[in-house]
């Protein structure tokens, strides 16, 4: 049997807030447990949330880059459910009055289409803390430095038809974040957290299947990986005649396997209603176009830009302009020359492969964008070979200078590109080897006599020291040989 | 010296006739000598308060004095008390000491009143006779008589007792549904709701978050004053908090009340009001047309459903806001648990009482799916009539007065058996929390040698209205100076 798969998502996105969504204790990460946690944190008697209005911007800020409306009056209703890492026994979160409304964000799909991915809405919320089963004998230890986090929830439509275009959303949803800095996008420390919205329907049905949540997928490769496994999950099930129970999986990436966290029957029932110590928020136009004032450039933006100001094509705009910081990158390089389209041949190419080599992001590169653009400058002005070009690059990386000029003349690997000296230099070689040239003058297919003159560039660069311009020795020869 | 008000003692410490020490010292006494009787504090912290006295009679000294400068008084144990032990009632709160003051709390010390103690309430503030108290109930000093002790009236009965014995001048209060007014009129003494908003929250620990407003209590009308003037005011720790100056409440305590017009709501003289204490409420309004205001008959069509709709808000509010308490980071926690369910349901079912836990399941039931259109959002609107019904009164009237309670001070243990009974004690007071509009409760006569109280109701931040009114009334009649024996 053929099915259509059917994926929509929920995203955690932990906004950028110096202080918690409603206390003023830090957000940062990596503290001691429990040291950023105050009496608001700790849910201690009598106290009372106070809303950070940074979170509200950052919201409102979201909403407009993914075209959605902003509701003008939002309300806070508590989520009752007990749990250690939730203090107040109830999460702090918006249910039938979200902030953000309906909107929705295009994504370029691998065969070069767009697609269009509604948002059904997106809320505000506080994250709850965490637990800590490990290291404890047998109990559980609670961290509630992350409780009070301000979120914003993003829940999608069912408008994913596969685990490609899921994570083509998930990149494109976290290079909006990251663009707008509302967001530092750093999923290894849970910035980003997605659930996945899963169902399987006969090829062409209208009616949509049973769906599973996968929760809490926190890189993209799970993200990926999760998908197919609960694709082939569901299929399987489904093929063996049985039927889909409507629960929440937990998916295990290191092991590529899930497992049921609850079924339907066993969900709380959450109690929500208004939470009576927040008013509802009342959002203005002025509040709005303020936001929209402050909106950086968005990376549809700045594809576009790329692609008129830069000349780069589709796809080559597409990539460099998706990451924020990437982008920025991109044009300190570009600035320092002319030649663009080599400045996103080396990010792509050497640059690229050396972060993920080391396991880098572009923030920690030791490379600056204004260096590797004097590099690709010097390569563009024939200066150095693509050689001379790795090794300028390598020492770049090493930080053994900062320099690309004075990497190039301390390592000599300024190339000659006087002709009258490069003639000499081929007249000398030419001269000691008659036995090639006579064979070269004899040949008569062209494929073989252009492998055969690789057999002089071997002693042209060795009389040259390795700094005879490459090409320039290219042309000489193939005059002085006739043809 | 027990026997004066807060205004009067004021100025004696700043004429040098006594000081602070002596004060405190002298209430201080009074409450270890009389307070077996009554059972109005749970903690009494008479080292830090003699401290606090000799701080305060230092800076009289030097000249900075505000009127409360060295003034004894007491904390409803609700409000939380940096470093001093708040329990709000509950055996779940025994061992709780705050590493934080309440905004009101730390409002007083600003202001140099020197806290003796904390007052007994009905635990986590859910009740009207002081019977739910963890540490014991408490007991009216009126109406004391061998096998024949009364209820104070809850659940601020622990400070309408203390102020009512003399144990101290003056003791805030909180309000929820008649939790100032009624154990004042029971008690005798005079007490203010202020308008739902105009007393920070913060640090208050809560019953239901929408209708909690902390308050004044104290014999004079004047005392009220001076303790709102303390009390209230925008407060940053309190998104609830209303932004808005804040009056000299003791300015206008002298205005003539010549042309006030009294609105008497038609519902509340109904036959649940005894003819003795209607009568008592209509001297009382007779004394006000004396003063030379005028009396009309008002309706508040909707407030037969005022119990009916707070029954729902207040438990569905309190059902989330006393999840909180569930033995992991501090309050009580039972002993031994053997996994995180039997942790919480122990730790909750032996540190709640009956009254807390008959509201958290009444709460939780309301929010529960299916229930919540027909309870809470039903009751949501029937708050929306009643807060209509004040606002077209108020079209019509500048005051509203009522009894405060149907009947007064009853025997301890006759309600116990019946909440529903018991529920009906506010049956006068509760439409004003779901209004949020102010009130007071002022001492208006005796029915069988037990005081009877007369509620005034004012608009949306009228309070110094209100204390003007019963500030008059006072000048006029002596039922608030009335000592029981």
């Amino acid at each position: 049997m053929q099915w259509d798969i059917v994926i929509g998502l929920e995203i955690h996105v932990q906004l950028a807030t110096k202080t918690k969504i409603f206390s003023g204790s830090s957000t940062s990460y990596g503290a001691e447990p429990n040291t950023q946690a105050n009496a608001v944190d700790l849910a201690m008697p009598g106290t009372l949330p106070v809303p950070n209005e940074q979170a509200f911007r950052y919201a409102v800020m979201f909403g407009l880059a993914v075209n959605a409306q902003i509701e003008r009056r939002s309300v806070f209703e508590r989520k009752n459910y007990f749990y250690p890492d939730l203090p107040k026994g109830y999460q702090t979160t918006q249910l039938e009055r979200p902030i953000v409304g309906p909107g929705f964000v295009d994504i370029d799909l691998p065969n070069g289409e767009t697609k269009r991915v509604r948002i059904h809405h997106a809320h505000l919320e506080e994250d709850a803390g965490k637990s800590l089963h490990e290291d404890f004998h047998g109990m559980t230890g609670v961290d509630l430095n992350r409780a009070g986090t301000p979120l914003i929830e993003v829940v999608t439509e069912p408008d994913m038809n596969n685990a490609e275009e899921a994570v083509a959303f998930a990149k494109k949803l976290h290079s909006i974040v990251t663009s707008l800095g509302i967001c530092d996008g750093d999923m290894s420390q849970g910035s980003m957290r997605f659930d996945v919205n899963i169902s399987l329907k006969p090829k062409g049905s209208d009616t949509l299947g049973t769906r599973t949540e996968t929760k809490n997928l926190n890189s993209f490769r799970f993200m990926e990986q999760a998908i197919a496994h609960e694709v082939e999950r569901q299929m399987d099930v489904l093929e063996d005649g049985g039927s889909i129970v409507q629960e929440t999986r937990l998916y295990n990436g290191d092991r590529d396997e899930s497992r049921s966290m609850r079924t339907k029957e066993e969900a709380n029932d959450y109690r929500y209603f208004p939470c009576p110590d927040l008013l509802p928020v009342e959002i203005d136009d002025s509040f709005i176009e303020e936001a929209r004032n402050s909106l950086p450039e968005l990376p549809d933006a700045r594809k576009v830009r790329f692609m008129d100001h830069y000349g780069l094509n589709d796809y080559d705009a597409s990539l460099l302009s998706g990451d924020s910081k990437l982008a920025t990158f991109f044009e300190e390089a570009a600035s320092q020359g002319k030649d663009a389209k080599l400045v996103a041949n080396w990010i792509q190419g050497e640059f690229s492969a050396r972060l993920n080599a080391e396991e880098k992001s572009v923030a920690d590169s030791p490379i600056s964008g204004a260096q590797l653009g004097d590099l690709v400058v010097r390569i563009a002005d024939n200066t150095i070979s693509s050689a001379g070009a790795k090794k300028v690059f390598e020492a770049l990386w090493s930080g053994e200078n900062d320099s690309v000029d004075a990497i190039i003349d301390a390592k000599g690997l300024k190339q000659v590109s006087d002709t009258g000296a490069l003639e000499a230099m081929v007249d000398e070689v030419l001269a000691g080897m008659p036995d090639q040239v006579a064979q070269y003058q004899n040949e008569e297919d062209p494929k073989k006599r252009k492998k055969m003159l690789g057999g002089f560039m071997g002693p042209l660069m060795k009389a040259s020291k390795g700094q005879g311009n490459p090409k320039l020795f290219n042309e000489i020869l193939v005059r002085k040989l006739g043809g | 010296m027990h026997n004066k008000s807060v205004a009067e003692l004021s100025r004696e410490l700043e004429s040098g006739q006594v000081s602070s020490v002596e004060l405190t010292q002298e209430f201080l006494d009074r409450i270890k000598r009389e307070d077996s009787k009554y059972n109005s504090f749970i903690t009494v912290t008479e080292e830090q308060a003699l401290a606090d006295a000799r701080v305060a009679d230092d800076q009289r000294a030097a000249g900075n004095a505000t009127p409360w400068t060295g003034i004894p008084f007491a904390h409803k144990d609700i409000f939380c008390t940096n470093g001093v032990r708040t329990t709000c009632g509950s055996k779940m709160l025994e061992n709780f000491v705050p590493p934080y003051d309440a905004t009101v709390t730390a409002n007083f010390r600003q202001a140099g009143a020197v806290c003796l103690g904390k007052t007994n309430m009905d635990e986590f503030a859910m009740g009207s006779s002081n019977e739910n108290s963890y540490f014991g109930a408490v007991t009216n000093p009126w109406g004391l008589s061998e096998g024949n002790k009364r209820v104070p009236g809850g659940s601020s009965g622990g400070s309408a007792a203390a102020v009512a014995a003399r144990l101290i001048p003056a003791a805030t209060a909180t309000d929820t549904g008649g939790s100032i007014r009624q154990p004042a009129a029971l008690c005798g003494v005079t007490g203010l709701k202020p308008t739902y908003g105009r007393v920070s929250r913060y640090g208050m620990i809560a019953f239901a978050s929408s209708l909690d407003q902390g308050g004044t209590m104290a014999r004079t009308a004047e005392d009220n004053a001076l303790m709102l003037n303390v009390m209230a005011g925008f407060d940053p720790k309190d998104s609830t908090s209303i932004d808005r100056e804040v009056p000299d409440y003791t300015a206008t305590l002298n205005e003539p009340l010549k042309g006030l017009r009294i609105g008497l709501p038609r519902e509340y003289f109904s036959d649940q009001l005894s003819p003795a204490m209607e009568q008592q409420v209509r001297n009382a309004v007779k004394e006000y047309e004396k003063l030379g205001a005028t009396v009309k008959e008002v309706s508040l069509p909707n407030a037969k459903l005022a119990i009916a709709a707070y029954y729902v808000i207040a438990p569905a509010e309190a059902s989330a806001n006393l999840s909180r308490f569930d033995g992991v980071r501090y309050g009580y926690r039972c002993e031994d648990p053997k996994d995180l369910m039997d942790l919480y349901t122990r730790s909750r079912a032996e540190g709640f009482g009956e009254e807390v836990k008959r509201r958290i399941l009444v709460g939780t039931y309301a929010l529960s799916a299916g229930y919540f259109d027909a309870y809470y959002l039903k009751a949501q609107k029937v708050r929306r009539l009643i807060q209509q019904d004040f606002i077209n009164a108020f079209k019509e009237v500048d005051v509203l007065m009522s009894p405060t309670t149907p009947s007064p001070a009853f025997i301890q243990g006759e309600k116990t058996s019946d909440p529903v009974t018991m529920y009906l004690e506010d049956v006068f007071t509760i439409a004003i929390n779901l209004a949020g509009v102010p009130a007071m409760s002022v001492p208006a006569g005796f029915v069988d040698g037990l005081p009877v109280g007369l509620q005034i109701i004012g608009d949306y931040f009228s309070e110094a209205r209100l204390l003007n009114a019963a500030h008059q009334f006072q000048q006029v009649t002596d039922w608030h100076q009335r000592e029981p024996q």
